[in-house]
C-alpha cells in the first residue's frame, strides 16, 4: 500500500461563479473514493485517474438522466488529455461537496441536469482539466528527458521526443502526479486537431445496460434496508382523518405503520409533497401488501372543487375580461395597430397538466445516523438533495454521502427531492437502518410536479401587405412559480410565457400578458418547460395566420425572422438567439420534407421551428388522417447545435425528443376532478407504443462551428405544432387542444 | 463507514439440505440454476428477482403488465414478471436479462442493442430485449408489422433503433 497522507492531488473544479479553479489541495485517499483509492493508480486531477497499465480512467461529474452527459463530458476530457477512447474507462463521481472559505461548492463544478446545460457549462471547463493533466503528464517526460516540453508531443496516451522516443501515460503519471499544476489552463486544442469530439461515440454504459448490470437508483440495495412504501393523500392537500392499520400490520414482513406529514397548503413544498402513511416491511412485496390493507379515511384540503373544466373555465374567464393581468412584455402599441390592422386573426390553444412518468419510478435509498448519512438515488440535482437532508435532519452538508446511480430517465421530476425528504422522514424511524422507498407507477401519476395547466389567446394583425404588424400573447395559466421556497424573487409569469421568445423583436406592436390561475396542482419543470408549453401555441398560430392570409408558412417566418441577426433572450450578456441559425434549421427541414413538392392521398405536411436553451430546431412530418388513425409517413428533424460533441448521441436525443413529442403531444393528459388527480397508471396516461410511432426519425445536423449547446430539451418543443399543422394539411382539422387524439376524433 | 450496496447475490447452487416440514419452499429455476423460495409463494417473480436474488436487470415499470419493463423468459416466452406469481413459475425455466447470453459473452440481440447504441436512459432496455428475444424466436426474420407487435413502452423514444437493432441481431442469428 502507498502511502497516500503524503500525496497531493491536483484540485480542478469550478467556482461557483463558474470560474475555473486550478490548485493545489491536500487529499487523503478516501476523499476521492473513485478516482484515488486504487493502488496501481495515480490521479491528476479530479476527473483523471491513469493505470500503470496506460489505462485511463474519467470520471463523470454530471447525473446521467438518458441526456448522454456521462458519455459526452468524458469525451471533453480525453480529447485533450489526448488518449485512445478506447482505452478511457468512464466512472460516475459522487457528489462533490466541499466546504471553503466562501460557502458551500463542489469539487467537480456543475453536477446537475437541468435547463441543457451540462455541455455550455462543460466546454470550455472540462477541456482545460483535461489539458492541465496532459500538461503534467507532458512535464514530466520533460524532466525525465531533460528536453523542453514545448519540443514534447501527444498522441494517443504518449508522449513523444523529437527524436521519435515514447513515454506512455502509465510510465508518468507517477511522476506527474507530484509536479505543481500550470499556473494558467494550458492552451487547448484547435478543432481540426480534434480526435474524439465530433465523433460519433457510443454510450460507455452500453454494456451493462444491456446485460442488467447497469446500476439506476431503484437497484441499490443495502444489507439490512428495510422497503417502504406510501399511501399518499390522493386529495390535494388532503389529511389523514381515520387511519386503521390493523390488518396491515398483520401482513408478515410489515415492520410499522406510521404517518408521515406532507407541507401545509400555504407552505413552500421543499420536503414531502403529500401528507401520508408509510409502511414499512422487510421487502417490497410485503410493503405492496401491507399498503393494499391500510384503512384510511381521508379530509379533503382547501382544493376539494378543483376540477380540469373549472380551470378551463375560468382560464377564458379571465382572458375574456383581461382581468387579472400580470403584464410580461410591452413593444410599441399593440391595440392601435391591431386596430388599424387590414386582416385580424385570432386562436386560442388549451394545454393539458403533464406528468414526467419516469420509467423508472422517484425513490431513494437513505442511511440516517446520528452525525452523518447516506443517499443512493436516480436524482437531477443531488446539491438540493444534499440541503434537503441536511435541511431535514441537521447533519453537517459535508457529512452527507451521496453516490450518484444512471436515472431512468428525469424530463424534470427529479430536479425535486421530495422523494428524498420522504426517505429521511422514514428513516427518522428506523434508529439507524437504512431505508429503500419505493413508488409504484400510482403514485408517480397522482403525486408529480405537473406541467402547468393554461390556455394560450394569441391574436395578430396584418397590414395590406400581408406583414404581421401586431402580435398579442396572452396567456391564462397554472403558474409554473407555485409554493418553491427557490423562486419567491422570480416572476409570476415565468415557465408559462417568455418575454423574449419568438416573435419578439420581430414585431413592432407586441403585448404579452400573463392570467393566474389559483390551483391546488403542485407544479414543476417539465423537460423544455417554457418551450413546449407556448411554443404550440405560437407555431400553431403561424400557420394557421400563413393558411388565412394565403402566404406560404415557412416563407411568412422567414419574413419575421428577417435577415440574420443576433437578439437578446435571458441576460444581456448571454449569447442570445440568432435568427439566421432558426431560419436556417427551418429551411432545412423544408428542404427535407419537400416542402415544395404538391401531396395528394390525404397525405399532409406540417411544419414548426423554435429555438430552446442555446439550440435550434426544426419538425417537419407527413401524416394522413386513415379512418381513426393517424398515420406517419415522414418525420424530419432538423437542429443546430453548435459544434456537436458525440453526433451519435446529439441523434438519438432528437429522434427521443421527435418521439416523446408525438407521445405527448398525441395522447397524454393528466386530468383533475374534485381535488383529485383522475390518472392511475398507464392505461390512462398511454405512453407511446412502438406500433404507433414513427418507424424512422430523419434527422439532419447542421454543421457549425460554433460553442456547443446542450441538445435533450431542443428535440421536443417544435414537435408538436409541427403535426398539428401537418393534421391541418391533411384533414383540415385544426387541433387547439392537447392532447390531439381525443381532439381529432371529436372534430373529425 | 455505511456499508456497501450489495450487487448481484450469488445464487444458490445447491438445495438447502433438511428444510424442516413447516417452512415450505418452493423450487425455482432461474438462469439454470436452482433457488428455493421460502418466502410468500404469491411473491411476484420480479420481486423476487429484485429483492431476494438481487437480479436488478429485471425493472419495475409500472405493475400492471402494461409497459413490459420487467419481461422476462419463461420457457424462452416472453412473460411480465410483476404479474406472475413465484409459485407460477415453479418447474419452469426462467431466464432474465443476466442469463440471456448463456455462456457467450452476449447474445446477438445485446450486441446488436450496443452497435445500434440502443440505450439513452437505458431503464426499459432489459425488458426491450427480452420481448425482442421472444421474437425472434418465433419469428426469426421479423417484418416491421411483426416487430411492431411488441408493446414494451420506452419513455426516452428509442423505438427507431430497437427496430434497426432487432434486424440487425436476426441478420446475425442467421449466419
Amino acid at each position: 500500500m502507498q502511502n497516500y497522507s503524503r500525496r497531493r492531488f491536483l484540485f480542478v473544479s469550478a467556482a461557483a461563479s463558474g470560474a475555473l479553479l486550478v490548485g493545489w489541495r491536500g487529499a487523503r485517499a478516501q476523499a476521492l473514493p473513485y478516482l484515488g483509492a486504487r493502488e496501481e493508480a495515480q490521479a491528476l486531477g479530479a476527473f483523471v485517474r491513469i493505470e500503470k497499465n496506460g489505462d485511463v480512467i474519467i470520471g463523470a461529474r454530471a447525473t446521467e438522466i438518458g441526456q448522454g452527459v456521462k458519455t459526452s463530458l468524458p469525451m471533453l476530457i480525453a480529447e485533450e488529455l489526448d488518449v485512445d477512447w478506447n482505452r478511457v474507462r468512464v466512472e460516475q463521481l459522487p457528489y462533490g461537496y466541499i466546504d471553503t472559505d466562501k460557502g458551500p461548492s463542489n469539487k467537480y463544478g456543475d453536477q446537475g441536469a437541468g435547463g441543457s446545460d451540462n455541455i455550455p457549462s462543460a466546454w470550455k471547463e472540462l477541456r482545460e482539466a483535461g489539458a492541465t493533466a496532459r500538461a503534467l503528464l507532458v512535464q514530466a517526460a520533460a524532466n525525465k528527458w531533460d528536453l523542453p516540453k514545448e519540443n514534447l508531443r501527444t498522441s494517443s496516451g504518449q508522449v513523444i521526443a523529437p527524436d521519435g522516443r515514447t513515454l506512455g501515460y502509465g510510465d508518468l503519471v507517477e511522476a506527474a502526479a507530484a509536479l505543481d499544476p500550470p499556473k494558467e489552463p494550458p492552451p487547448l486544442k484547435s478543432p481540426e486537431q480534434f480526435t474524439i469530439i465530433g465523433k460519433p461515440t457510443k454510450t460507455v454504459d452500453a454494456a451493462d445496460i444491456v446485460t442488467g448490470r447497469a446500476q439506476f437508483g431503484i437497484d441499490a440495495y443495502l444489507a439490512d434496508a428495510l422497503i417502504a412504501v406510501i399511501l399518499r393523500c390522493p386529495q390535494l392537500d388532503g389529511t389523514v382523518d381515520k387511519l386503521d392499520d390493523a390488518e396491515a400490520r398483520k401482513v408478515p414482513g410489515v415492520k410499522d405503520v406510521f404517518m408521515i406529514a406532507g407541507p401545509k397548503p400555504d407552505e413552500p413544498i421543499d420536503g414531502a409533497l403529500a401528507n401520508g402513511v408509510v409502511v414499512l416491511a422487510e421487502n417490497t412485496w410485503a410493503a405492496l401488501k401491507g399498503r393494499e390493507k391500510l384503512k384510511v379515511e381521508w379530509k379533503a384540503g382547501p382544493w376539494a372543487a378543483e376540477s380540469n373544466s373549472a380551470l378551463a373555465a375560468k382560464a377564458n374567464e379571465l382572458l375574456d375580461k383581461d382581468a387579472d393581468a400580470v403584464p410580461v412584455r410591452k413593444d410599441g402599441d399593440f391595440a392601435k395597430a391591431y386596430k388599424s390592422a387590414s386582416s385580424k386573426h385570432e386562436a386560442r390553444y388549451e394545454m393539458p397538466f403533464l406528468a414526467h412518468a419516469t420509467m423508472e419510478t422517484p425513490g431513494a435509498l437513505v442511511q440516517v445516523q446520528k452525525d452523518k448519512a447516506l443517499l443512493i438515488a436516480s436524482l437531477q440535482t443531488p446539491s438540493r438533495a444534499s440541503q434537503t437532508i441536511s435541511n431535514l435532519t441537521g447533519i453537517a452538508r459535508k457529512d452527507i454521502e451521496i453516490r450518484l446511480t444512471r436515472a431512468g430517465g428525469g424530463f424534470g421530476r427529479r430536479l425535486k427531492n421530495d422523494f428524498v425528504a420522504e426517505a429521511v422522514q422514514v428513516a427518522a424511524k428506523t434508529n439507524g437502518r437504512p431505508v429503500k422507498l419505493i413508488w409504484t407507477r400510482e403514485d408517480d401519476l397522482r403525486h408529480d410536479f405537473y406541467r402547468p395547466f393554461g390556455v394560450h389567446a394569441m391574436r395578430a394583425g396584418l397590414d395590406k401587405k400581408k406583414k404581421v404588424i401586431a402580435w398579442s400573447h396572452r396567456c391564462a395559466a397554472t403558474p409554473r412559480n407555485y409554493r418553491d421556497s427557490g423562486m419567491k424573487s422570480a416572476p409570476l409569469y415565468i415557465g408559462c410565457i417568455e418575454p423574449q421568445d419568438f416573435p419578439a423583436g420581430l414585431v413592432a406592436n407586441l403585448d404579452k400578458t400573463f392570467f393566474p390561475i389559483a390551483s391546488g396542482m403542485p407544479r414543476g419543470w417539465w423537460r423544455g418547460p417554457i418551450h413546449t408549453f407556448h411554443a404550440f401555441a405560437v407555431q400553431s398560430f403561424i400557420d394557421e395566420l400563413a393558411i388565412a392570409s394565403k402566404q406560404d408558412a415557412v416563407q411568412l417566418r422567414l419574413d419575421m425572422l428577417g435577415p440574420a441577426r443576433k437578439l437578446q433572450f435571458g441576460a444581456p450578456d448571454d449569447s442570445g438567439y440568432d435568427t439566421g441559425r432558426l431560419a436556417g434549421v427551418l429551411q432545412l427541414a423544408a428542404d427535407k420534407i419537400g416542402w415544395k413538392e404538391k401531396r395528394s392521398d390525404g397525405h399532409g405536411i406540417g411544419i414548426a421551428c423554435h429555438f430552446t436553451f442555446g439550440g435550434y430546431c426544426a419538425h417537419a412530418f407527413e401524416v394522413s388522417v386513415q379512418g381513426k388513425d393517424l398515420v406517419f409517413h415522414r418525420a424530419v428533424c432538423a437542429v443546430d447545435v453548435g459544434r456537436p460533441v458525440n453526433p451519435l448521441g446529439l441523434e438519438a436525443q432528437m429522434i427521443g425528443g421527435t418521439i416523446d413529442g408525438i407521445s405527448t403531444a398525441l395522447n397524454l393528459a393528466i386530468t383533475v376532478k374534485d381535488g383529485q388527480v383522475q390518472q392511475h397508471n398507464f392505461p390512462d396516461y398511454p405512453l407511446l407504443r412502438m406500433a404507433q410511432a414513427p418507424k424512422n426519425v430523419e434527422v439532419h445536423i447542421v454543421e457549425s462551428t460554433e460553442d456547443p449547446s446542450g441538445a435533450g430539451e431542443i428535440g421536443i418543443p417544435s414537435v408538436a405544432p409541427a403535426l398539428a399543422n401537418a393534421i391541418y394539411a391533411a384533414s383540415t382539422v385544426r387541433i387547439r387542444k392537447l392532447p390531439m387524439m381525443p381532439e381529432l376524433l371529436r372534430l373529425l | 463507514m455505511p456499508e456497501k450496496p450489495v450487487r448481484h447475490a450469488k445464487p444458490i447452487a445447491v438445495p438447502p439440505v433438511a428444510q424442516s416440514a413447516k417452512e415450505p419452499v418452493l423450487p425455482l429455476r432461474i438462469n439454470g440454476k436452482a433457488f428455493f423460495h421460502n418466502g410468500d409463494p404469491d411473491m411476484p417473480l420480479l420481486w423476487y428477482l429484485r429483492d431476494v436474488l438481487r437480479l436488478t436487470g429485471t425493472k419495475y415499470g409500472c405493475g400492471i403488465g402494461y409497459c413490459g419493463a420487467c419481461t422476462v423468459l419463461v420457457d424462452g416466452k416472453a412473460q411480465r414478471a410483476c404479474l406472475t406469481p413465484a409459485r407460477a413459475v415453479s418447474g419452469h425455466e426462467v431466464t432474465t436479462i443476466e442469463g440471456l447470453a448463456g455462456n457467450s459473452e452476449l447474445h446477438p440481440l445485446q450486441q446488436a442493442w450496443i452497435d445500434e447504441d440502443v440505450a439513452q436512459c437505458g431503464y426499459c432496455q432489459a425488458g426491450q430485449i427480452m420481448a425482442a428475444a421472444d421474437l425472434l424466436r418465433t419469428t426469426p426474420h421479423p417484418s416491421d408489422d411483426d416487430i411492431s407487435k411488441i408493446t414494451n413502452l420506452c419513455r426516452c423514444g428509442t423505438y427507431p433503433r430497437i427496430r434497426k437493432a432487432i434486424l440487425r441481431a436476426a441478420d446475425a442469428m442467421k449466419k
